[in-house]
């Protein structure tokens, strides 16, 4: 028994130094998700105790209708939600596969003027939609394309960046296994898929992860690409219901915020260390 | 004899053609959307400069480098957004690299607490800027649901119209993107800061070094490649900053908050026949990446420690 409390106590003075800093660190931790936590109880309030002085920290009425207000306004949160699915979704698989076939080649394959190619993609890595967006949008236009989605999904079909990284992690796959594979009567097609994808998985992820991320939050790019509702996203929807017409009505938006953002933290909460892994692995590189 | 070797080195040569027809097809594909969307919009873009016009007709009229003159002397517009942009990449280069290395040292050990507190500051980095925007904006905001003067009148401090007034404006957004980003660039701090070999800090401590000394000649020179990158993704990032201003301000008020893409966007479309400024205005951010990208690889890569 005294043994016991000798080692509790020892444990205690251990730590006892740094219990002021662990106290500071889980004070700035509440800071940094507080924000967040606001946004997902304002969206469960009604609009009277969602803008009350003093504020409440828990929703003292609480309702879902500010998620069936947003579903039923004249403007339908749905258009935009299926909108932003089906531009992130498209863009995923189309990076995967163009960017696929394109990265073994760099990695892996003997061709005249792959320096010149592969420079074309370093070089378009580098430059920012920022600026090229209006030269795009007339190209779109003179094919009467503004009007649909591929505004927002054909500018991003080759990811620059996603081959290069891509190509980084097929180097690193012996030569001797390609070879044996290719002795074996493989095809092309197939040393992509059997071989090389499944020793890049995590790559892959990364990348995918990436895309999602981006082109799921994405708000510059559609805001500039589209003059109709019928082809906007959810990042969109929320200026919208913000406009002078509703006014400033706090829950709604916030329900419309928590509809955007759950899909996000769904998967970092599944996924987290991943994820974490895999954002930090690229700062890396 | 000769006959065979002839068809053999054919056979050879028409062997390496297909093999090389095969890449081609590979690669074709990403090349073709690169320089559709990319490479020739960037060419398309200097061009567009040197003319006036809109987005229904953009080759109104030849102007040859007059419009670049119109933004860089005549107009106030690209300057004033161009020193906006300035302050606020100045700010946000500061804040996100000294905090950044500040919260990676203090998250170094492995312990729980400090795995969750990586995730809670790693998860705003994941919303959209749209979401975060509207969140601070309201957290900012005169309402008297506006958190930040409720928590302020706590101690005695009188409300303040945090957006509305051009000397806070831009302090609200900074504060809001390095809430966003901070943990995002602690965690590649932290991961630079794992891959530092243990023996090295042993000898510092064999050595009588003290925690500020090694910190300084050891840890800091250690980061350097990693800082190094930091700095051209921060600065380069910030000088393409968009989505938080446009829900914040909206550039305002007046211009105060006013920034380099938005100034390209405002010109674009939302002007008469000003397309042609627009461009030059891009051409000029697309110009600044460039010399800083140089800049920022000429001034510190002889400073910076490779392993």
């Amino acid at each position: 028994m005294a043994m016991k409390d000798l080692q509790i106590k020892r444990r205690l003075r251990n730590y006892l130094p740094n219990l002021p800093s662990d106290i500071l660190k889980i004070i700035i931790m509440l800071i940094f998700v507080f924000p967040f936590y606001w946004m997902f109880i304002t969206a469960f309030k009604f609009y009277n105790e969602a803008i009350q002085t003093p504020p409440t920290l828990w929703p003292v009425n609480f309702t879902f209708s500010n998620f069936t207000n947003i579903w039923e306004m004249e403007v339908s949160f749905t258009r935009y939600f299926i909108n932003s699915v089906v531009v992130t979704a498209s863009i995923i698989v189309m990076q995967l596969v163009i960017m696929v076939p394109a990265a073994y080649a760099f990695a892996k394959r003997d061709f005249p003027c792959k320096g010149i190619l592969f420079g074309v993609v370093l070089v378009a890595f580098m430059i920012p939609g920022q600026v090229t967006y209006i030269p795009i949008y007339l190209m779109m236009a003179k094919f009467k394309l503004i009007a649909s989605l591929w505004p927002q999904i054909l500018p991003f079909a080759a990811n620059a960046f996603g081959i290069f990284m891509l190509r980084q992690s097929f180097k690193q796959i012996p030569d001797e296994l390609i070879e044996s594979a290719r002795l074996d009567n493989a095809t092309e097609t197939q040393i992509q898929t059997r071989i090389m994808l499944p020793m890049c998985k995590s790559a892959m992820v990364t990348i995918a992860l990436f895309s999602f991320v981006s082109h799921w939050n994405a708000y510059f790019w559609p805001l500039v690409m589209t003059n109709n509702e019928k082809y906007r996203p959810l990042t969109m929807y929320i200026e919208k219901i913000k406009d002078a017409e509703y006014g400033l009505i706090w829950n709604n938006i916030m329900a419309a915020n928590v509809i955007l953002v759950i899909p996000v933290l769904i998967f970092f909460f599944f996924a987290s260390k991943k994820i974490i892994q895999a954002f930090a692995y690229n700062g890396v590189k | 004899m000769l006959n065979n070797t002839v068809t053999q080195s054919n056979l050879r040569r028409r062997i390496k053609l297909r093999s090389y027809l095969t890449s081609y097809v590979m690669i074709l594909p990403a090349i073709i959307f690169l320089l559709i969307f990319t490479i020739y919009p960037m060419g398309k873009l200097i061009q567009l400069s040197l003319w006036q016009g809109n987005a229904a007709n953009a080759y109104k009229k030849f102007q040859g480098l007059e419009n670049y003159r119109q933004i860089l002397t005549v107009r106030r517009e690209f300057k004033n957004a161009l020193i906006n942009t300035g302050v606020y990449t100045a700010a946000i280069v500061v804040l996100l690299i000294s905090f950044s290395v500040i919260f990676a040292v203090w998250m170094q050990k492995d312990r729980k607490i400090n795995n969750l507190a990586q995730s809670a500051f790693f998860v705003p980095h994941l919303v959209a800027s749209v979401s975060c925007a509207f969140i601070w904006s309201w957290i900012f905001s005169t309402d008297t649901s506006g958190l930040m003067n409720a928590f302020l009148k706590l101690f005695g401090v009188p409300a303040r119209n945090w957006l509305g007034s051009s000397k806070t404006a831009m302090i609200c957004i900074i504060v809001m993107n390095t809430w966003k980003s901070i943990g995002y660039y602690a965690l590649i701090i932290l991961s630079a800061l794992k891959s530092i070999p243990a023996e090295i800090y042993e000898a510092a401590r064999l050595d009588g070094s003290h925690n500020s000394k090694t910190f300084l000649k050891i840890t800091l020179p250690m980061l350097s490649p990693q800082l190094f990158m930091l700095l051209i993704t921060i600065t380069t990032g910030s000088f393409k900053v968009f989505d938080s201003i446009r829900i914040m301000t909206n550039g305002g008020p007046g211009t105060s908050t006013q920034v380099l893409c938005m100034f390209i966007y405002e010109f674009a479309f939302n002007r008469p026949n000003s397309l042609g400024l627009a461009c030059a205005g891009g051409v000029m951010l697309m110009l600044i990446l460039i010399l800083i990208t140089l800049f920022d690889f000429k001034s510190l890569e002889k400073k910076v420690h490779y392993q």
